[in-house]
């Protein structure tokens, strides 16, 4: 302890003021109960000082203090409370005689400024109060303590200075009065408890600031701009981590890496010692940088602040901001906006095509958006639901009116869930006000979110629909009139046609049993036939002896009428082949002149007997034909015959030639005989006709010949004419195609 | 009757009696030795046991009808060499081609005299000698068959 500290000491225990030189100024005079000698009471405050100096925690000095008291003053019950910084009350630091029940239970708020106590506190140095034999009055006035009863006395505990509040009360009982000597040691210790207390709250500041502080450095370190404060000369005061790595670098950082700091550091004083900081206060200006660690340029916005300290004076608060990053994000902003703006073009190309294509729509489309405004409509939506302004008052109505009904339409399917509505929308004409029913086709349009973006309508004149469906009914009705009609009449042609059909089969059925029955006939015709030619033959040839001549004359009668029945079953054979399609054709190819020699020498026996000149006129050049042989023989016999038969006298001529613009050919065969009227020539071809019918007539045969003949040309393809005059010769032709197939 | 001559041997087959004797009277008196027989049956029984050198066959028969008759005397070895001429009443087309599918070698359409008959016969009988004259092997075949 320094000897002027011990001086100081000597005086303060003496009980002088502060500053006083003199230590023995004014006797203290003992308390009443506790008398001491002058010595022993200088020893005393000297104890209590010395006390005081070797303590600096709070409850180590208020105990020392409050045993001082008991011990040298007997002050048995005492209580010590100290108003702590930021407390709302006053908090019990030492205590002496006194129930822990009863301090435990003492509170005393420094809000309750009823309370003498508080009262005390702020305004009076001290105060006492006597043991309870009070007038009423006095004890309302007497506060709570645990001292209860008895009496005592309370000492406000003060700093040095006076202008201080007091920062805790000492009350005790025991002395009558507050003497003094128990003043000074009330300001003695007060004083002491006041600088105790201001180191606690010292040191408690400090840890507060320096937490703050570290907080304050983390966060501007974690920061990822670089900021720093500079000196108005760029003296740097503070910096981040990031400023550091860029302004800062030590000795054992690389010499590129300490030139790119230096570089740094110069380019920011230069930008920070222009005017423009001076003048405004803060700036922001563009600021190329190295970096340290790779070289690479980095572009930063540099703001500065200007920042008035009184205790630094001024100061240059700066943020360099990186815009290189911020550059890349303006690019990437300045491309996005471009690709909006692309797409903008494509979009209103899109929708000049779709205006295009529902304008050349006739049925009007109105597209609403989700707000029920119209967006879109073409031509003919605009003709009902706009007019120019000029318009007549009736069209402005009707106009309103389809608006009305139309707006009705969209809004129930905006309100609606469903994706799809057809309905019947009644609208007018605008320019005449007729009626005008449409059938309304309104679809959502949804976007890639499900959002509503559009309803689209098509709005279908029915009144088209409605004539198109009546005179499509008319039309199917005349259809189907005429349909039944057809039915009718086919039915009726069926009908027809089966019972022709049936007829048909019936006749054929009917033909093919004649023809079946003929065929029969024929052959049990033939077979008697048979065996009275063959006797009447073998008679004839004397066979069974020699006979008579008229025997023989008669025989020979028996056989030419035999022969005779047997060419009429012939000729009937013939035309029931014919009839029942039993005549097949087998062509083959011949030549004419050969097959009418032939011809002529079967039937020379007949010629022979007639005396008839049969003459013949082929030309050379006919080609071979193709025909069916068997049939063009049997009609030259016939016609041939014939013509002998009918020829009395005179002759008979076969001529042939070739007919080459029909490509066909011809064979006549011309007689002198009797003729025939040209009123009878088509009779002559019918079956079973002779000209002379008579029972006696002059000349034989069936009448079947020339009806035979004709159908057998008819059936190669050719025919037979005939030429004649009653009494004037006959001239049959048969013509015939040159080839048949 | 059944004795061996060198007259040619006809097997007339006919169901009408009248016809069958006309034609036998008139081809025993034009030189042949004729056998008859009234249906098909008949007719196979006689063509085996007189071995005749023609068969002069109706078609329309009873028992067994003509052209039956004539598949199975051209089926047999013992028979087939026979030439053997319908004679038939029935005239309408297809007849014959039927016929000469059954094996006939002729077709004589009725009413025929007998004089044709005869004539065609003769035909025939010289046609089987000439075959028999070129086709030698034939002929040994048939005997070789017959043993």
């Amino acid at each position: 302890m320094p000897p002027r500290g011990v001086e100081l000491l000597r005086n303060v225990a003496a009980g002088r003021p502060r500053g006083a030189t003199d230590p023995r100024r004014g006797p203290i005079k003992p308390a009443g109960d506790g008398a001491q000698t002058p010595d022993a009471r200088l020893t005393a405050h000297l104890e209590l000082l010395e006390g005081f100096l070797s303590r600096s925690d709070l409850q180590e000095t208020v105990e020392f203090a409050l045993d001082w008291l008991e011990r040298v003053h007997h002050v048995n019950q005492s209580l010590c409370l100290i108003h702590r910084l930021n407390e709302s009350s006053l908090s019990v630091v030492g205590s002496r005689g006194l129930s822990a029940r009863a301090i435990a239970n003492f509170t005393l708020s420094t809000d309750d400024w009823r309370n003498p106590l508080i009262h005390i506190l702020t305004t009076r140095p001290h105060a006492s109060y006597p043991a309870v034999s009070l007038s009423l009055q006095e004890r309302r006035r007497r506060p709570n303590t645990p001292f209860e009863e008895a009496a005592f006395h309370v000492i406000a505990l003060r700093g040095a200075r006076s202008s201080d509040d007091a920062f805790g009360l000492l009350i005790f009982s025991g002395p009558r009065r507050i003497t003094p000597d128990l003043e000074w040691f009330a300001s003695t210790a007060a004083q002491k408890l006041a600088q105790v207390l201001r180191r606690l709250a010292l040191s408690e500041g400090d840890r507060r600031q320096e937490y703050e502080r570290s907080l304050l450095r983390t966060i501007v370190n974690a920061v990822t701009d670089p900021i720093l404060m500079t000196d108005p000369e760029g003296r740097m005061l503070v910096a981040n981590a990031r400023a550091r790595a860029l302004f800062v670098a030590s000795e054992e950082h690389s010499e590129g890496r300490r030139g790119a700091v230096g570089m740094n550091n110069m380019l920011l004083s230069s930008a920070l010692s222009s005017k423009a900081i001076e003048e405004t206060g803060a700036t922001r200006r563009e600021m190329l940088l190295v970096n340290p660690i790779d070289g690479s340029d980095l572009l930063f916005e540099l703001l500065s602040t200007t920042t008035e300290d009184p205790r630094y004076g001024t100061g240059v608060v700066s943020i360099l901001r990186n815009v290189g990053d911020l550059r890349r994000a303006t690019e990437q902003i300045s491309e996005g906006q471009r690709k909006v703006r692309q797409a903008e073009v494509q979009a209103s190309a899109e929708r000049d095509r779709l205006n295009l294509i529902i304008d050349s729509v006739a049925d009007p489309i109105i597209v609403t958006d989700a707000n029920g405004a119209t967006s879109l409509m073409n031509a003919p939506a605009e003709r009902l639901f706009t007019t120019s302004p000029g318009a007549s008052r009736d069209k402005q109505r009707r106009v309103q009116a389809n608006d009305a009904h139309f707006s009705s339409f969209v809004s129930g399917m905006l309100l609606s869930d469903e994706q799809r509505r057809v309905g019947e929308v009644n609208l007018l004409d605008p320019d005449t006000g007729t009626p005008l029913p449409v059938e309304a086709i309104a679809g959502k349009m949804l976007s890639e979110y499900g959002e509503l973006t559009a309803v689209v309508s098509i709005l279908h004149d029915r009144r088209e629909a409605t004539e198109k469906a009546l005179l499509y009914e008319q039309l199917k009705q005349a259809s189907d009139e005429l349909e039944k009609k057809v039915h009718a009449a086919t039915a009726d042609i069926a009908q027809q046609n089966e019972l022709l059909r049936r007829q048909a089969f019936e006749l054929e059925q009917a033909s093919a049993l004649k023809s079946q029955f003929l065929a029969n006939m024929s052959h049990e015709f033939r077979t008697p036939l048979n065996a009275i030619l063959g006797y009447t033959s073998m008679l004839q040839q004397g066979i069974a002896g020699e006979l008579d001549p008229t025997v023989k004359r008669q025989l020979g009668r028996i056989a030419s009428n035999g022969q005779h029945l047997l060419t009429i079953i012939n000729e009937i054979l013939d035309i029931s082949r014919i009839e029942a399609g039993r005549m097949p054709l087998q062509i083959s190819r011949f030549k004419v002149p050969d097959l009418v020699g032939e011809v002529l020498a079967e039937l020379e026996p007949l010629i022979r007997r007639s005396k008839l000149a049969v003459t013949t006129d082929i030309s050379d050049d006919l080609t071979p034909i193709a025909s069916d042989r068997q049939k063009v023989k049997q009609i030259l016999l016939n016609l041939l015959s014939n013509a002998i038969k009918f020829t009395p006298q005179g002759s008979v001529e076969v001529s042939a030639q070739k007919l080459t613009a029909q490509r066909a050919f011809s064979v006549s065969v011309a007689d002198t005989g009797i003729g025939i009227a040209p009123a009878d020539h088509a009779r002559i071809f019918e079956d079973f006709k002779q000209l002379d019918n008579s029972p006696t007539r002059a000349y034989g045969g069936t009448g079947l010949g020339l009806s035979i003949c004709r159908r057998l040309a008819q059936m190669i393809g050719g025919d037979i004419s005939v030429q004649s005059q009653l009494g004037a010769g006959s001239r049959f032709t048969l013509t015939l195609p040159q080839s048949r197939r | 009757m059944k004795k061996k001559t060198t007259k040619p041997v006809v097997l007339l087959v006919d169901d009408y009696p009248d016809a069958r004797e006309m034609y036998a009277e008139y081809l025993e008196f034009s030189g042949f030795d004729v056998v008859e027989a009234s249906n098909g049956l008949e007719a196979l029984e006689r063509a085996i046991d007189a071995t005749p050198d023609v068969i002069l066959m109706d078609l329309s028969l009873p028992v067994m009808d003509g052209w039956e008759a004539t598949r199975r005397l051209k089926a047999d070895d013992r028979t087939k060499h026979i030439p053997v001429l319908a004679v038939t009443g029935h005239a309408l087309t297809g007849i014959s081609e039927d016929a000469k599918r059954a094996g006939c070698d002729g077709f004589i359409t009725k009413p025929c005299l007998p004089e044709d008959l005869t004539v065609e016969i003769r035909k025939v009988l010289d046609d089987a000698a000439g075959d028999g004259a070129s086709r030698g092997s034939g002929r040994g075949k048939h005997a070789k068959a017959k043993v």
